[in-house]
């Protein structure tokens, strides 16, 4: 985190530097089944971040110690390719964030995933960061549970991750990089929209208990258009095969 | 899982259903907390914390660095925890697990949120500053690690003594440990399991193998500075909300231990 001293000025009249309001999610875009190797995938632009997720699976479980003869076991990698930040080069291979961040994301897919439907086997989950700007876990999450829905993976519910966080004395949601790089806190929330059962919950920062609550209640709003949009990405696979047929193709 | 681990399992959430714990706790009371400072002399500063049946030693070692790029006026803090094998049956040598690297990188996360460590007084001169290492030593597991991880860190931070720069041959100068180490702020971390859909503070083992989520919430006694969500299962707004306000009324009860 870049020091408070020298943080520009992010909020000016009201508005964010890029024009949103304090409750305004970046654009988001999701395309469905991009990836021909895999069961399931997504790509996935959301301001200017650009994120791949793909799944693999139910595979049989290897190596074999790592299975479980009563259900299926996740397997996640979140990586952000070095080139892309702003700035140097990033390192190759997992660093101790990416694991971190991994291994949350298992954990809340665990949570919609009936894992019983497919014992002995192994479901991989491959979120690629190609370029990033800020709140790339919760872009990640949004793609791949895209990706889960379009491999067919029985899921309970299709999440969607969006984080709110404070600059100053305003709750805001969904932080750029720059926002993300000066603020006060930052709570990355994945939510299943079907009950908002919080699936994944990470903060650090400053915020008082209404703060929270506030940004807490901002990601619920967020959610709802999001989900539209996950589902959206969802349905035109179908549109696109049916008109498809329809041509003969 | 070995059987009888789910005949204990079973039980665990038999007895939690009747509102009723193994070792006959209220819901959010902590086991007893035992802290020993000062255990190894060669570190700056140490800690071994008991949290009933846990132990975890703490060990702070202060070793002058450059400072990072973006914080070119600061020290640095670095947090590591290591699961050893000695501690239970399930822990294995090798690389760091993503459990390890969880546990270590969310009480790094408290510390640094709430500013307990005073960075810009480990300032020495330019291109130096002291890095401070915090290494978490898991000797024996039973549940919780993270509340008794944190416990220890801050007790082995309130416990350290700087070493002496010497400016004339630039280096540090171990031999001579005299002023503290700058301690700004407290940080108290609760941790959460949530078996079926009853919710305990301070997971013992037993309980743990039994829960379907934990939530982990620090705060410094005004304010909420971290917070973790693990494991499969999932909360409620509504259980969150209520979970920050024992987090804040739990803060006196450790942050009194930890000044004794």
């Amino acid at each position: 985190m870049a020091s408070k001293a020298d943080r520009p000025e992010l909020i000016i009249k009201g508005k964010r530097l890029d024009g949103r309001a304090f409750n305004e999610l970046r654009p988001i875009k999701i395309e469905a089944g991009v990836l021909k190797n895999a069961a399931g995938s997504a790509r996935l632009e959301w301001g200017d971040n650009r994120v791949l997720a793909a799944v693999f699976g139910p595979i049989e479980c290897q190596p074999k110690h790592t299975s479980d003869p009563a259900k299926a076991v996740i397997k996640c990698k979140y990586s952000m390719a070095p080139f892309s930040s702003i700035g140097e080069h990033g390192r190759t291979g997992p660093n101790r964030r990416a694991i971190e961040i991994s291994k949350v994301t298992k954990e809340a897919f665990e949570n919609v995933v009936f894992l019983n439907e497919y014992p002995g086997s192994e479901i991989d989950i491959f979120i690629e960061v190609l370029q990033s700007d800020g709140g790339t876990r919760c872009a990640g999450i949004t793609a791949a549970a895209v990706a889960m829905a379009n491999a067919g993976i029985h899921m309970k519910d299709v999440m969607y991750a969006v984080s709110a966080g404070k600059v100053g004395n305003e709750m805001l949601l969904d932080f750029n990089m720059i926002e993300d790089n000066y603020s006060d806190s930052d709570m990355p929330m994945a939510i299943s929209p079907k009950d908002n059962s919080v699936l994944l919950l990470q903060m650090d920062g400053n915020n008082s208990k209404e703060e929270l609550k506030k940004g807490m209640e901002m990601v619920l709003e967020a959610g709802k258009k999001i989900s539209k949009i996950q589902r959206d990405a969802l349905l035109e696979v179908y549109r696109k095969a049916e008109a498809n047929a329809e041509k003969g193709v | 899982m070995e059987p009888m681990d789910e005949v204990k399992t079973y039980y665990i959430k038999e007895l939690l259903a009747r509102g009723k714990r193994e070792d006959n706790r209220g819901m959010f009371d902590f086991r007893q907390i035992r802290i020993k400072r000062g255990v190894i002399q060669h570190a700056e500063g140490s800690a071994q914390v008991e949290l009933g049946g846990t132990v975890v030693l703490a060990g702070v070692k202060l070793q002058i660095e450059e400072p990072m790029e973006d914080t070119p006026k600061q020290g640095n803090l670095m947090v590591a925890a290591e699961l050893l094998p000695l501690a239970h049956a399930d822990f294995e040598s090798g690389p760091p697990s993503p459990e390890s690297i969880e546990l270590s990188r969310v009480v790094d996360r408290g510390i640094r949120a709430a500013e307990c460590i005073d960075l810009e007084s480990l300032f020495i001169e330019e291109g130096k500053a002291w890095t401070a290492f915090i290494d978490l030593y898991i000797l024996n597991h039973d549940g919780n690690l993270l509340d008794a991880s944190s416990i220890a860190a801050m007790a082995a931070i309130m416990d350290t003594k700087m070493p002496r720069y010497d400016a004339e041959k630039k280096v540090a100068d171990y031999t001579v440990k005299t002023e503290p180490l700058k301690v700004k702020n407290i940080v108290v971390s609760t941790t959460f399991g949530k078996v079926g859909s009853t919710i305990v503070l301070d997971t013992n083992m037993h309980e743990e193998n039994s829960m379907d989520t934990r939530l982990t919430i620090e705060t410094d006694g005004k304010a909420v500075r971290a917070i973790q969500k693990g494991l499969h299962g999932s909360f409620s707004v509504k259980e969150i909300e209520s979970l920050v306000d024992v987090a804040f009324n739990k803060y006196n009860e450790v942050k009194s231990i930890l000044e004794h």
